[in-house]
């Protein structure tokens, strides 16, 4: 390794390693530009609604499926509601939930898979037979079903999260225990266990980072999966309900009348590529920082 | 041995020139930039001699190879000319390299395990290889393949020949390998490395395999190896490379007895050697070997030289002849340099004293304490009903203790139990039998805390320097994190990490770079650091040294040594390498098969073995000194290790032993019953053999 020997533009202080992955991240100027991206949408959802004439549930009664115009910037639905309104509406809940459910699943199959594999024994078996389980299951008229009997009001949309999250995690959980299974042989993991540090430390520490390029992907990939589940739901009248609104739920209402009146559909889709292809970049940003052999290293 | 027929008429006679490289230069494209692996060898190799070829890793050794015979990939940039009977070969279409390869040039590689496809049986492999080059109906060559195998030494080659891959052993395998090698009588075998994947006893067996394929077929044979003592042992010239260029060539005496340049003087002096009691620090080459992306102008050895002149960093010197006509050598200072021994160009470093050094060792604590150590692991059969169909025994029985500032060196084939005893004293948990003292405290009755803290006394630097580094971490934090785990605050953190890095010879300012920036023996020095960070009183060294070149080697012993000196620590070191446990251990015990069959001081157990194993293990290692190498007598063991599951009743080693062969039928009969223990044989050293005096002849 020639870069051992360069030390010439040294900083005098010490990066930690938090640092370090922050520098690294950096330098990849895709994953910056995905990064502001998806600060850009989080201030439109925030802000958004104070910049613009209509309300998500206000109704214009002079227009009706109109094309976009000097009024409404990207046209009306048939019930005469502004798309720009209801888009930025939308990608506020589509943004929640997306991330929610990615960051849950992700978390719940990166614990459990790197635990069962570490730890083995009966947890492991038990950890096994739960993520089976779930796996037969159907899930999708299970959070049908459950989100219909649930309780109604402003907040029911989490419970939508929660299970979705239930639902995205298992089969991600067992390629993570099949990655521990090889990570956890490693010498490293042997010496951390002979210094002394807990299992849970270790799976924190040493197993989860080496496993994270298949953790981000899984995240990255999670929070499009969610929006579009949600849209599915939302398609079928389930998830989120009216008046209130998701990216999912307006394309799926723009998709029928796609060919006709595209001004409906176009907006919400573009708005959530957009965003499908920030959080890729963010994703692969951030496992080449994590990753000392990725090309992002420089001088780090 | 049997008669194989020869396939063809050779078109070289003995001593003709078979295969002649001249100028040859291999370049690859990498992210970085031109790779220039190999820049400007040549050599002759005449019929039915042997070349090696020697250097570190990444000095272009296995690269030539590779261009020789057509193996490189398709992006690689060679000029020069390769010659086979004066034929040319480089420009040559695969297609017909493939007619060449396995016909006329042959190679065994290193690694035995995936060298064979595992679906096919040995004889189909062989008979596949014999076909592709000539019309011969199955069943002769399948008789071929049998006389094949015979020549090779495997027993029952009759029905070992329908054999599946894995039912051999590594060394089986690599018999396998070059049976297939010499199938078609190559002209020229090339060797890559071909037993460093081997035990030392196997190691010993396969080169004997080797010349005994090479006298049997007069091929030439190109030995790639980073073994001094297999160079002096096999070889009859030798070309010495550095940084993709041959530095020094020449019969292997002139390289052993007369080098010349200063890098082939530091390599030989570098080495620890099996047959010298020694004391005190080892020469060490600083520095690592230059990348050959990007060299400067000048000799690539200059900044590692201690002869280093101006001249020596504008131009790279050419090698020229030097007093004995064959015996060519890269430097400008040759006749300055002449009859300079390695103790003056590379002085040994001065270690620490040692304040334990008066002390005798039976007035110093006891820092570790193995007694009747077992572990048995339960073999499992069946997929429904699991039940138990027999025993592993991993460890069956050992004692040894370690006092304080002492090293322990503990000896075996891989196999006989030394990681697993490395395993039970790390786990610090109750083993199967036996019992485990650390630092006077039982393991079997310590609760988490106590065993937490017992931790901090116990710390352990692996083999290879790559896998027990988490490559994610920077290497700050890797030192700091057994202290964050014990309770360290940050900033005494933070001092210490630097402290530890200066101790063990690293820049404290290169602390925030991740171990794929630095070299492996940089990487073992981090690994030894984050051992010491908590200041334990025991460490166990697994391998610590195996992984890394010669030149680098010596350097990671000595750093040993000198903490061991300064802190009083107390080793237990685990290597295959002997000369290297003699050269840092002051007491050695040998294993086998789970039991310790000699220990003692490490003069006295390598200057008189009285154990048939031990005697068999010390024969078998080549020692960097051609005359030696060549009036030495070696004890061959026939065999593998047997399985631990199913071990011989009386002596494990009765199967192997060369004595119990000569021995009448009751004292036969006495190593099958009785199990034989250690018994004094000397102040301090014990010997598990019945006839031990018989053996000492």
């Amino acid at each position: 390794m020639s870069t051992a020997v360069n030390a010439a533009a040294k900083p005098a202080k010490r990066l930690t390693r938090g640092r370090l992955i922050w520098r690294r991240f950096l330098r990849n100027k895709v994953a910056v530009v995905g990064a502001v991206g998806i600060m850009f949408l989080v201030g439109l959802t925030l802000f958004g609604q104070y910049f613009l004439y209509w309300k998500f549930d206000d109704i214009d009664t002079n227009a009706f499926l109109t094309p976009p115009d000097s009024a409404h910037l990207l046209g009306t639905t048939q019930a005469g509601r502004d798309v720009l309104a209801l888009t930025v509406r939308g990608l506020g809940k589509s943004l929640l939930i997306g991330f929610l459910v990615a960051i849950i699943s992700t978390s719940l199959s990166a614990m459990v898979g790197a635990s069962a594999a570490y730890l083995g024994g009966w947890y492991e078996k038990a950890m096994l037979w739960i993520i089976d389980l779930i796996l037969v299951v159907p899930s999708f008229f299970l959070i049908a079903v459950a989100t219909k009997g649930a309780p109604e009001g402003e907040s029911s949309w989490l419970i939508l999260v929660v299970l979705l999250a239930a639902f995205a995690w298992p089969l991600s959980a067992r390629v993570v225990r099949s990655l521990t299974l090889s990570i956890r042989e490693r010498e490293y993991v042997l010496a951390a266990k002979f210094m002394g540090i807990s299992p849970f430390r270790i799976i924190v520490r040493h197993i989860l980072p080496n496993a994270s390029s298949l953790l981000i992907i899984d995240a990255t990939l999670g929070v499009g999966y969610a929006i579009l589940s949600e849209t599915g739901l939302s398609y079928f009248g389930f998830g989120v309900q009216a008046p209130d609104t998701s990216l999912g739920t307006l394309i799926g209402e723009g998709a029928n009348m796609a060919t006709s009146f595209p001004w409906i559909f176009l907006g919400p889709a573009t708005i959530l590529v957009f965003l499908v292809m920030c959080v890729n970049a963010i994703g692969d940003g951030l496992r080449d920082a994590l990753d000392p052999n990725s090309a992002s290293g420089g001088q780090a | 041995m049997s008669n194989v027929q020869p396939l063809k008429n050779r078109k070289t006679q003995a001593g003709d020139t078979v295969l002649s490289v001249t100028d040859l230069h291999v370049t690859f494209p990498s992210e970085a930039g031109q790779v220039r692996a190999v820049r400007g060898l040549s050599f002759d190799l005449a019929a039915g001699e042997t070349l090696a070829i020697v250097g570190e890793s990444g000095s272009g050794k296995s690269v030539t190879s590779l261009a020789v015979m057509g193996l490189h990939p398709p992006t690689t940039k060679i000029t020069g000319s390769i010659k086979l009977h004066g034929e040319e070969l480089l420009g040559r279409s695969d297609e017909e390299m493939s007619k060449i390869r396995g016909r006329d040039l042959a190679m065994v590689f290193q690694d035995p395990l995936s060298a064979l496809t595992p679906v096919y049986t040995v004889g189909d492999q062989i008979v596949e290889a014999i076909q592709a080059h000539y019309e011969i109906s199955k069943a002769k060559a399948w008789q071929r393949a049998i006389e094949l195998l015979d020549l090779v030494g495997i027993p029952n080659p009759q029905t070992r020949v329908k054999s599946f891959p894995f039912e051999f052993s590594g060394g089986m395998r690599q018999r396998v390998m070059i049976a297939m090698a010499i199938a078609n009588d190559p002209d020229v075998i090339i060797a890559d490395e071909p037993t460093t994947a081997l035990d030392v006893t196997i190691q010993a067996q396969v080169l004997e395999v080797l010349k005994t394929a090479q006298k049997e077929t007069g091929a030439a044979i190109i030995m790639i190896t980073h073994d001094l003592g297999i160079v002096a042992g096999m070889s009859e010239r030798v070309v010495v490379m550095y940084a993709g260029r041959p530095v020094e060539t020449g019969t292997v005496d002139d390289i052993f007895y007369t080098p010349r340049m200063p890098y082939t003087v530091g390599l030989l002096g570098t080495v620890p050697r099996l047959d010298q009691a020694s004391d005190g620090a080892l020469p060490v080459l600083e520095g690592n070997p230059p990348s050959v992306v990007d060299l400067p102008p000048g000799c690539p050895f200059a900044p590692r030289c201690p002869a280093v002149i101006d001249r020596c960093l504008t131009a790279e010197p050419e090698l020229v002849t030097t007093t004995s006509v064959d015996h060519q050598a890269a430097c400008y200072r040759l006749d300055e340099l002449a009859g300079i021994s390695h103790a003056e160009l590379f002085p040994a470093p001065e270690l620490s004293a040692s304040d334990l050094a008066e002390v005798p060792r039976e007035q110093r604590p006891v820092v570790l304490e193995l007694k009747g150590l077992e572990r048995h692991y339960p073999l499992m059969k069946g997929a429904i009903y699991r039940h138990q169909i027999g025993t592993v025994h991993a460890v069956d029985g050992i004692d040894l203790d370690i006092r304080e500032g002492e090293t322990l060196g503990l000896v075996g084939e891989s196999g006989c139990g030394k990681t697993t005893t490395l395993m039970e004293i790390l786990n610090l948990a109750k083993p199967t039998g036996g019992a485990i003292e650390v630092l006077g405290q039982n393991t079997a009755t310590l609760n988490r805390r106590e065993r937490k803290a017992l931790r901090r006394n116990l710390q352990v630097v692996f083999q290879d320097p790559m896998a027990s580094l988490d490559p994610r971490m920077p290497i700050f934090d890797i030192i700091a994190e057994p202290m964050g785990v014990h309770g360290y605050s940050k900033d005494e953190i933070e001092k210490r990490v630097r402290e530890l890095l200066q101790l063990v010879g690293l820049e404290p300012a290169h602390s925030d770079r991740y171990p794929q920036h630095f070299s492996g023996g940089q990487r073992q020095r981090i690994g030894i650091a984050r051992a010491l960070s908590l200041e334990p009183k025991v460490m166990v060294l697994d391998e610590p040294v195996s992984a890394l070149d010669v030149s680098i080697q010596a350097g990671v012993i000595n750093l040993l040594d000198d903490l061991q000196r300064k802190l009083g620590l107390s080793y237990l070191f685990v290597a295959h390498d002997l000369a290297v446990i003699r050269h840092i251990a002051d007491r050695v015990a040998v294993m086998y098969l789970g039991s310790i069959v000699e220990i003692g001081d490490v003069d006295a157990v390598y200057e008189n073995p009285r154990h048939p194993y031990t005697q068999a293990l010390l024969s078998a290692i080549p020692i960097p000194d051609p005359q030696t190498e060549r009036s030495r007598n070696r004890i061959m063991l026939s065999g593998d290790l047997p399985s631990p599951s199913d071990p011989p009743s009386g002596c494990k080693f009765r199967t192997r032993c060369f004595l119990h062969q000569t021995l009448s039928e009751p004292e036969k009969a006495r190593c099958i019953g009785e199990l034989p223990q250690l018994v004094a044989k000397g102040s301090d050293h014990r010997v598990a053999c019945h006839f031990s005096d018989r053996a000492s002849q």
